[in-house]
């Protein structure tokens, strides 16, 4: 859609509102719930990571990298069940499998996760049953890329707008940064001859998450503005700036593993701000009720 | 007897609300909603702003300067003041329903969409899902509520609390198709009497929630009623969604393939 000069310089109505109060209810989620983005995410790119170096040799790599996901996945349920208004309940999610809620999915898909890593470390690192540990180890490694992205969809099967318009990135962006936590977690604990390939998957995952981000920001227009500017917008800028550090120094590690590890660092701090950031835009996206009723109203008035 | 196979729904003719509030009580009353806040909010008559967990109905009022019809009213005024009792729209496509990871909330026989309290978990879904802002955590439960058309009351046949109590009619309750012939009726007359704003929202099952189950006659924009303008069931774009998703999966294993098995070790 393109506008000519003279449309521009009209300036735009406000909307109209009653009394300024929200049309939509701000989502009842806490802190925890992006903190499980972080954790389940990472968690589901380090198995591929661990399946992978497993067949390429690299053995130090792949146990490690098995760590990070069984780390990962073992904290998730704690976070998800805290923000339960009746944690008590927490098993009422499986009384039923329903496609039409990424929550359910995601239920059903980290209870195949959780067990899976945890059996794949356990043979791992004991050595018993080295088959079966291996067949866990990819079937993790399969599933695992769907419990980083679905998240996403959850986000964004919302009515608040700069959710569910942005419903195109997002799941590139949680892609993107649960790579580059899951290699940032593993350089950490990795020593640093064996972390090369990690070190690659800072650099890919945290251009992948700064590419989708600005390509979301580009298409939301007004809409990208509770991401660029209010409360979200200073995690989201130093999430920004410490992703490029990051991965900066991730490559520099190569000679110099003091630096990969900084750069790790700064990646996990990185991709721990970018998700705040998105679930902060969205708080602000509900609260003010231009940002739901003026795409609406110029979507029925065109 | 109600015929159970029919769908039921509310109809609310916001030109003969008077703004008594009857319904909010009523609602409270029979539910045994908890009071949630005696509040002076500043915004004209409106003391309980919007609807939430322990607001089921919710009485907006609007003051504007737009000269009423004068032969109608008696007097001469350049004011006028809509009010609308706001309520779930029990949506034909409802995204709280479509969200809920647990079952809690289900359609009935009579097609309205209720939570079921014994199953709820709080996990809060619908309450970001629903593109009206109806449904909402009661902090101090740790549950969701929002309006059950009075699951209990017409299940033996009587009207829900608030069309029973207002005293204008200006809540209708009935067979919905029912409900959407009378209103279509109603708008007709008000154009003819010269009511040129009269209008329906929500009336039609080509909307983007396919209709809704409790719809309105407005007098002005649905915003200015704190209404959403053109509403979508989020779900709608979720197999669009899921796919996006799928691609991403892909591009982050392409990533963990492209870091470790090409270049050194
Ligand atoms: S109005 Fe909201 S709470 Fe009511 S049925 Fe529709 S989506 Fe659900
Ligand atoms: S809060 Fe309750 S009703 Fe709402 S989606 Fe969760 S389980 Fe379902």
């Amino acid at each position: 859609m393109t506008k000519t000069r003279e449309q521009l310089m009209v300036p735009r109505a406000e909307p109209r509102t009653y009394y300024d109060r929200p049309v939509l209810k701000k989502p009842v989620w806490k802190w925890y719930i992006p903190a499980y983005f972080f954790t389940g995410g990472m968690a589901g790119a380090a198995a591929p990571l661990s399946f992978a170096a497993r067949v390429r040799g690299n053995r130090r790599l792949a146990r490690r990298a098995g760590l990070v996901s069984l780390a990962g996945i073992a904290a998730s349920p704690v976070f998800l069940i805290a923000d339960l208004g009746k944690p008590g309940r927490w098993y009422n999610m499986l009384r039923v499998a329903k496609p039409t809620s990424p929550m359910s999915v995601g239920t059903w898909l980290i209870s195949a996760f959780g067990p899976l890593t945890g059996a794949a470390v356990l043979s791992d690192l004991t050595g018993v049953f080295p088959g079966l540990g291996e067949l866990c180890d990819a079937l993790a490694a399969f599933i695992g890329p769907a419990v980083s992205t679905y998240t996403a969809v959850l986000t964004a099967d919302t009515a608040i707008p700069a959710w569910h318009e942005a419903w195109r990135e997002l799941p590139a962006i949680f892609a993107g940064g649960s790579a580059a936590s899951a290699g940032a977690a593993t350089v950490l604990i990795t020593p640093a001859a064996d972390a090369e390939p990690a070190r690659r998957l800072v650099v890919l995952g945290s251009l992948m998450e700064l590419g989708a981000d600005r390509a979301m920001e580009e298409r939301l227009g007004d809409l990208a503005e509770p991401y660029t500017s209010g409360k979200a917008s200073t995690p989201a800028k130093a999430a920004k700036g410490l992703l490029a550090a990051g991965a900066a120094l991730a490559l520099a590690g190569r000679r110099r593993p003091l630096l990969g590890k900084a750069g790790a660092a700064a990646t996990l701090a990185g991709v721990a701000l970018t998700r705040w950031s998105i679930f902060q835009a969205g708080f602000e996206s509900a609260e003010h009720p231009r940002f739901t009723v003026q795409p609406q109203r110029e979507r029925i008035s065109v | 007897m109600t015929d159970v196979t029919q769908r039921m729904g509310f109809f609310t003719d916001t030109t003969l609300c008077i703004g008594c509030k009857a319904c909010e009580v009523a609602c409270k009353e029979w539910n045994r909603v908890p009071e949630d806040g005696l509040n002076f909010l500043g915004h004209s008559y409106d003391n309980s702003g919007e609807l939430g967990a322990s607001t089921w109905r919710h009485v907006a009022f609007i003051e504007q300067k737009k000269p009423v019809n004068v032969e109608t009213n008696g007097s001469a005024s350049d004011m006028r003041w809509l009010m609308s009792s706001d309520v779930c729209k029990h949506c034909t496509n409802a995204a709280c329903l479509d969200v809920c990871p647990t079952g809690a909330l289900f359609r009935t026989e009579f097609d309205t969409v209720v939570v079921q309290a014994d199953i709820c978990n709080g996990c809060g879904y619908c309450v970001p899902a629903c593109p009206f802002g109806v449904i909402d955590k009661r902090e101090e439960d740790g549950r969701v509520w929002k309006c059950t058309l009075c699951y209990d009351r017409i299940g033996v046949g009587l009207e829900p609390a608030c069309a029973k109590s207002c005293p204008t009619k200006s809540i209708q309750f009935g067979p919905l198709e029912e409900l959407r012939t009378r209103a279509r009726a109603r708008v007709d007359e008000l154009h003819e009497r010269g009511v040129a704003d009269a209008r329906l929202y929500g009336d039609s099952p080509a909307d983007g929630v396919g209709g809704m189950g409790a719809f309105f006659l407005l007098l002005d924009d649905p915003e200015v009623y704190r209404l959403p303008p053109d509403p979508v069931v989020t779900t709608r774009d979720l197999p669009s969604m899921w796919k996006a998703a799928g691609a991403a999966a892909l591009g982050l294993a392409a990533a963990v393939a492209a870091s470790v098995l090409g270049g050194r070790r």
